[in-house]
């Protein structure tokens, strides 16, 4: 059993996940406040490999990328980061999360390995929709690693299933139509939706975009199993590590 | 080509956020239906003639021909006149398909990015002749170098907004137009102004701008009795130098050179020529080649020209490029400059500084092919928009 789904299993509430870009605001900071996440309550990790043009994120998410590749971060070292975190956690799954190029210039079959041999349990890349994934996939095969697949509010029943096919883990329902950081969503539209998707599939449904309270996370994550914050985290982040670690702790006590 | 995902060999595709995707399909589905309808094509070419002003001339540029003749050699050039348009520049084609085609598709929002302004510029038309809201985003640094083209879009009734991240130039305009688009889908169509971003969009902007290639064939027909022999188009995204290309692809008597700039150098690191100094990549909805680090980060394109400062090129490109059906040159910002004076003294036409590049290529050409040598340049726009940076290039003080 992946750890994703050893997670789901043994939690009997939803689960927070939470996002922090690799290597910001530098190498060492951003791996403190990785090691310090499961303790202040995430349960799950979702880790954002920097790219230079981060289209689906806001300035929150883009200006985290921009830190960190000032200060030097790239693949090999966000790699670095998982090897480091691993090396005392064998539990907490990791989800990295990206754009493609970056992948691309890694070669496709080396990231598959490299994330493998790392202890990678899934990838959310953003700019990578079903009808392109299949070099990747195929890269990924027998190594246990989950693609999460996007929904969003304007999916329809008939993308749906496009989405569905090959999605393992979980699924990440964006829950507005914009960019990481915005507005919060519209409570009862995304539960309706999210009652839909539920009839199509029986993997967990993580909610994310623009949930930022102990409240939000209760209310979102309750819907389909989990919920994600990102940019709220990232900005925490900025005051220091011990801001960052004691949002996820008074995030993850709403659960 | 493309296949049917819109795959050039392994450039082009749809690399997109999935919130994106369902629209696309649709603007996918609508340009198929609008492509087969008489009555859609009717109404591009009213308005191509009615108000582009097309077919503009293809003209013997006589003295250019001249000074570039060397004895017994020297090419006949002839200039397709796509500055003559509404606008000023090729952009317009594109632009009056594609708002044709959001009108089909019961849109009243248009997005736009530009670089030197003219797609700008000509999506701010387009949307004030078809009552449209229009949002056009722009590099805070193209914002300065191209000042006159930002007053005319507002002029227009355009609201235009600084793309204030990364270097502040085109890519980060269509970064923040991609990012709009996402938050406003419902009721947004992206007007994207060259042959790039995910499918449809290389293929349907080819299409609308091949009435550039379709033109100079028939008038070169008439003028001298046979096709050109070869053709010469500056590059940024590509579409221009695609519209001139696509009708000739299959005649393998006809040699083709697209222009990229290579600012001060395609071995210094202040270029942007996406075909000789990039390598594979996905950005902007697309597989392409990309100035990119060994680590698959973006590199900031430098050149003196705004709307051929651009990291990517169209993926169409980068296949013909791969293929060797096209020759892929490059040309730098002081060779640019040299012909945009020379042009406007010799002939008393002023180009857009990307069209220079192409005329600088010529120079380095057209002296040593032979008499009979029909050279066909696509004058891609006027250089008015250009003077205060030619200016300060020159040290003169308007």
């Amino acid at each position: 059993m992946s750890r994703i789904e050893q997670k789901f299993k043994e939690l009997d509430r939803p689960a927070l996940v939470s996002f922090i870009t690799a290597g910001d605001p530098d190498y060492e900071t951003s791996l403190e406040v990785f090691k310090g996440l499961p303790e202040a309550g995430a349960d799950i990790i979702e880790l954002g490999m920097p790219f230079t043009d981060p289209v689906a994120d806001g300035p929150t998410i883009q200006h985290a990328s921009e830190r960190a590749l000032a200060a030097g971060a790239t693949m090999k070292r966000t790699f670095d980061m998982v090897r480091a975190f691993r090396a005392d956690n064998d539990h907490t799954p990791l989800v990295l999360m990206g754009y493609y190029n970056p992948i691309c210039a890694f070669g496709i079959e080396a990231f598959a390995r490299t994330a493998h041999e790392a202890g990678v349990d899934g990838l959310i890349i953003v700019d990578l929709p079903p009808e392109e994934d299949g070099d990747l996939r195929k890269a990924l095969e027998g190594r246990g690693i989950d693609i999460i697949r996007l929904i969003t509010p304007v999916t329809e029943e008939s993308r749906l299933k496009v989405l569905l096919n090959g999605a393992s883990g979980f699924l990440y329902y964006v829950s507005i139509t914009g960019v990481t950081g915005s507005a919060s969503a519209d409570m009862g539209a995304v539960e309706r939706h999210i009652e839909q998707i539920k009839a199509h599939t029986d993997l967990p449904i993580a909610v994310g975009f623009g949930i930022k309270t102990p409240e939000d996370v209760k209310a979102f994550g309750s819907m389909g199993g989990a919920a994600v914050v990102g940019s709220a985290i990232v900005n925490a982040l900025q005051a220091g590590v011990d801001e960052a670690l004691s949002l996820v702790k008074t995030l993850s006590k709403g659960l | 080509m493309p296949d049917e995902r819109g795959h050039f060999g392994k450039y082009g595709g749809r690399y997109v956020a999935e919130t994106l995707m369902p629209l696309i399909l649709q603007v996918e589905q609508a340009w198929k239906e609008a492509k087969d309808d008489p009555a859609f094509w009717d109404e591009f070419n009213a308005l191509a003639k009615n108000y582009i002003g097309r077919p503009n001339p293809l003209y013997f540029a006589e003295r250019l021909s001249e000074h570039f003749s060397n004895g017994d050699k020297g090419a006949k050039i002839y200039l397709k006149r796509e500055d003559l348009n509404h606008t000023g520049a090729h952009k317009i084609n594109h632009c009056i398909g594609q708002v044709l085609l959001a009108k089909r598709m019961g849109k009243k929002r248009i997005i736009a990015e530009t670089g030197a302004g003219q797609h700008g510029v000509a999506t701010a038309t387009v949307c004030a002749l078809f009552d449209m809201e229009c949002i056009i985003y722009m590099g805070a640094k193209d914002i300065e170098r191209q000042s006159p083209n930002v007053f005319r879009m507002k002029l227009m009734g355009a609201e235009v907004r600084a793309a204030e991240s990364g270097s502040k130039t085109l890519k980060d305009a269509m970064n923040e137009a991609l990012r709009d688009w996402v938050t406003n889908v419902r009721d947004t169509y992206y007007l994207i102004g060259t042959v790039g971003g995910p499918h449809p969009f290389p293929e349907m902007v080819r299409t609308f701008q091949s009435v550039i290639g379709q033109e100079v064939r028939a008038q070169m027909q008439e003028l001298e009795g046979r096709l050109p022999d070869s053709l010469v188009a500056c590059i940024g995204g590509g579409s221009n130098a695609m519209g001139l290309f696509h009708p000739f692809l299959d005649d393998s008597s006809v040699t083709m050179y697209g222009v990229e700039a290579a600012g001060h150098g395609v071995d210094t690191d202040m270029h942007a020529a996406s075909l000789n100094g990039g390598t594979y990549g996905v950005l902007h909805g697309m597989a392409s080649y990309f100035l990119q680090s060994e680590d698959g980060q973006i590199i900031e394109p430098h050149s003196v020209s705004a709307g051929l400062d651009y990291p990517g090129i169209g993926p169409e490109h980068a296949w013909l490029f791969d293929e060797g059906r096209v020759n892929y040159v490059h040309i730098k910002d002081d060779e640019a400059l040299e012909a945009f004076k020379l042009l406007s003294q010799l002939e008393g036409i002023i180009p857009a500084l990307e069209t220079a590049h192409a005329l600088a290529h010529v120079a380095k050409i057209a002296g040593d092919l032979p008499k009979e040598h029909l050279m066909v340049v696509n004058l891609s726009g006027r250089g008015d928009k250009d003077i205060f940076t030619v200016a300060k290039m020159l040290g003169v003080e308007l």
